[in-house]
């Protein structure tokens, strides 16, 4: 069997779990990517723009930064903050981040559409953060993203996958890979993303409004790691009436 | 008798804004009736996500003092959810305290007989040096309210010389037009602040005496004009004790929600001062607003608007500042000093305004931060 190889970038991962590093204390971070065994860490550029405790001297090496442009209200600040975060020496990832409302927090589509563009037009690695919309989706295929990052419920808020329906409608539509983004509360959730036939999970409050963060952190790692493997086997039939008729309706054809 | 100002009538010079949302803040706190919510009531707003207008007025009520303990465990959930564990550090710096206001309370107003002083660029400069030397990145400048003293090309060049050592740069000086702020944006500057100390505009009038605060309309519209010259932030308050403090704190409430609903890009924060002992004046003493009270407003500002910053002053002591960020307050200020030049080795120039409890320095706070587990953050912002 060939080894299971997330693909982004240029750059081949084995985790498919993409952890967040906002909300909880910095000297956490480092046990809960190992306990997570997690490739890829998210931080808000605004964060690593501190001088005093940097956020980006708490991440071990080896790991991919994938930067934020959270602050962004426009496709034109996103792009000043990418550009800062690459500056930075974040390297070329970055997960645009566009939103102009401070209450839900929710993105703001067109202006990430024409943000992804232009970052990506600059070899920028783009990973847009957007309300699972297909023809957002498919606009941002076209216009470079490598791949799309749509809620699962609004930011914070561990509701779970209360998008189900329309992320189920980018795995299906969409040849880039689906990386749910948001919302994600628990690790039964991340597995049934996973079991959906996303690429990939991000997550950041679940974790950091847990008991004990690396533990949560290494749940996640399981339960993604559980969820992809099911998809890779196929998963079972479910039936909706309970139950398959031993006698089939068929069974009178004789020729 | 001098002829006082009509505290409703904007001075020539002062912009006029659609005053949609002062018209519903004023009658927000007029119809606020305390007396009316129930335990259910209250019951009710724990149950919710979302808080709407009557959800917050009833956890404002005395109804809901009973289950202050249930308040505070469902405010900490919330502040975890949009905060986590982050508690963000910043000092204000007062640069000037002439005043042209005569507020009764204040210990700044033009007829206290205090020093006065002005710090000019250079002192400015070696104040900001000596701040920025204990590791915070936020600075929060003020001024009394003059603008002889300290027009808006002084603050302006404040700012400027405060972005050298700061991330963060915000304001807390008089109201001013839409193109100040604009101004002062393109200066370096993106919150500003402005305390309305109380929304009942007739306690206002009795209060403010003289000087361009009297104007009470100039005053509340004073965020919307923030907004409207391009900041990213405002912030609210009303000095809790100087009228009825839960129709006050409903009114702050409302204020920030409404504002919110018609810029939603404005990040909101909100302070909780009490009065405190001031210089020259102790006609007036908050008694109603203890610390149970004060913890009650704090927690039913969070759980109403759960995404906005609420800042603790210094104004309260250590213990009751340390136990309220591990509930909802996510802010707080650090090595602060009220007065005219207090933050280098010289001799203070002009006289504090108010005095402060918790005199800890900027490394004890962060310590007090981090015994609670809690994350100190010198800086989440990034000016673009």
């Amino acid at each position: 069997m060939n080894k299971d190889v997330f693909k982004l970038g240029g750059h081949e991962f084995t985790s498919r779990f993409v952890l967040g590093s906002g909300k909880y204390s910095l000297d956490l971070i480092d046990a809960a990517i190992k306990h997570a065994k997690a490739q890829i860490i998210t931080l808000a550029l605004r964060r690593a723009n501190s001088e005093t405790d940097n956020i980006l001297d708490y991440i071990p090496e080896g790991i991919t930064l994938l930067p934020n442009t959270s602050g962004a209200r426009t496709a034109e600040e996103a792009v000043r903050i990418a550009k800062l975060a690459r500056a930075c020496g974040c390297g070329n990832f970055v997960k645009v981040e566009i939103m102009r409302d401070s209450k839900y927090l929710l993105p703001d589509n067109t202006e990430t559409i024409k943000a992804t563009e232009i970052l990506a037009n600059d070899g920028f690695v783009v990973m847009p953060y957007m309300y699972p919309d297909l023809n957002v989706a498919r606009d941002l295929a076209n216009v470079g993203a490598s791949c799309i990052m749509p809620l699962a419920a609004p930011i914070g808020s561990n509701k779970g996958l209360a998008t189900r329906d329309f992320i189920k409608i980018l795995i299906d539509e969409i040849d880039l890979p689906i990386i749910v983004d948001a919302g994600i509360g628990r690790p039964s959730q991340a597995c049934e993303a996973m079991e959906m036939g996303c690429a990939a999970v991000m997550a950041n409050t679940a974790i950091a409004t847990a008991g004990n963060i690396p533990q949560m952190a290494e749940a996640f790692g399981k339960a993604i790691e559980a969820g992809r493997t099911a998809y890779l086997a196929g998963l079972g039939r479910v039936l909706d009436s309970g139950a398959a008729a031993s006698s089939p309706l068929t069974g009178f054809l004789a020729d | 008798m001098e002829k006082r100002l009509n505290h409703m009538e904007y001075l020539p010079d002062m912009e006029q804004i659609n005053p949609e949302i002062r018209n519903k803040v004023i009658n927000a706190y007029k119809c606020y009736n305390q007396n009316k919510y129930t335990e259910k009531d209250v019951q009710n707003a724990l149950k919710a996500d979302v808080l709407a207008p009557h959800d917050f007025g009833s956890l404002l009520s005395p109804a809901a003092l009973p289950f202050l303990e249930q308040i505070a465990k469902r405010a900490r959930e919330k502040k975890r959810q949009f905060f986590g564990d982050n508690i963000y550090v910043f000092t204000p710096i007062y640069i000037s305290n002439y005043c042209e206001n005569y507020c009764v309370y204040c210990g700044f107003n033009c007829h206290n007989k205090i020093r006065r002083a002005k710090l000019d660029y250079d002192a400015i400069e070696k104040e900001m040096q000596a701040i920025s030397k204990t590791g915070l990145e936020e600075i929060l400048i003020l001024t009394g309210e003059s603008r002889n003293m300290s027009d808006v090309q002084y603050i302006g060049k404040a700012c400027e010389i405060a972005k050298k050592y700061f991330k963060m740069v915000g304001i807390e000086v008089y109201p001013m037009n839409s193109n100040e702020y604009e101004y002062l944006h393109k200066c370096g500057v993106d919150y500003v602040t402005v305390f309305q100390e109380t929304y009942n505009s007739d306690k206002y009038e009795t209060l403010h005496l003289a000087g361009h605060k009297r104007i009470f309309p100039y005053r509340i519209e004073a965020q919307e004009r923030a907004l409207m010259g391009g900041m990213r932030g405002v912030a609210f308050a009303a000095l809790l004790g100087l009228d009825d403090f839960r129709k006050d704190a409903f009114a702050t409430g409302m204020h920030a929600y409404l504002l919110q609903r018609k810029y939603p890009h404005a990040e909101i924060s909100i302070s909780c001062p009490r009065l405190r002992p001031i210089i020259n004046n102790d006609k007036i003493n908050p008694k109603d607003v203890h610390e149970r009270q004060l913890l009650q407003v704090m927690c039913a500002y969070r759980l109403f608007l759960p995404f906005a910053n609420i800042t603790i002053s210094t104004r309260e002591r250590a213990e009751f500042r340390d136990n309220v960020i591990n509930i909802c307050a996510t802010k707080i200020s650090a090595g602060v000093s009220t007065g005219i030049g207090g933050h280098t080795d010289e001799a203070e120039q002009g006289d504090d305004q108010f005095e402060i409890a918790d005199t800890r320095n900027v490394d004890e706070v962060l310590q007090a931060i981090c015994e609670r587990g809690l994350q100190p953050v010198m800086n989440d912002y990034v000016y673009v």
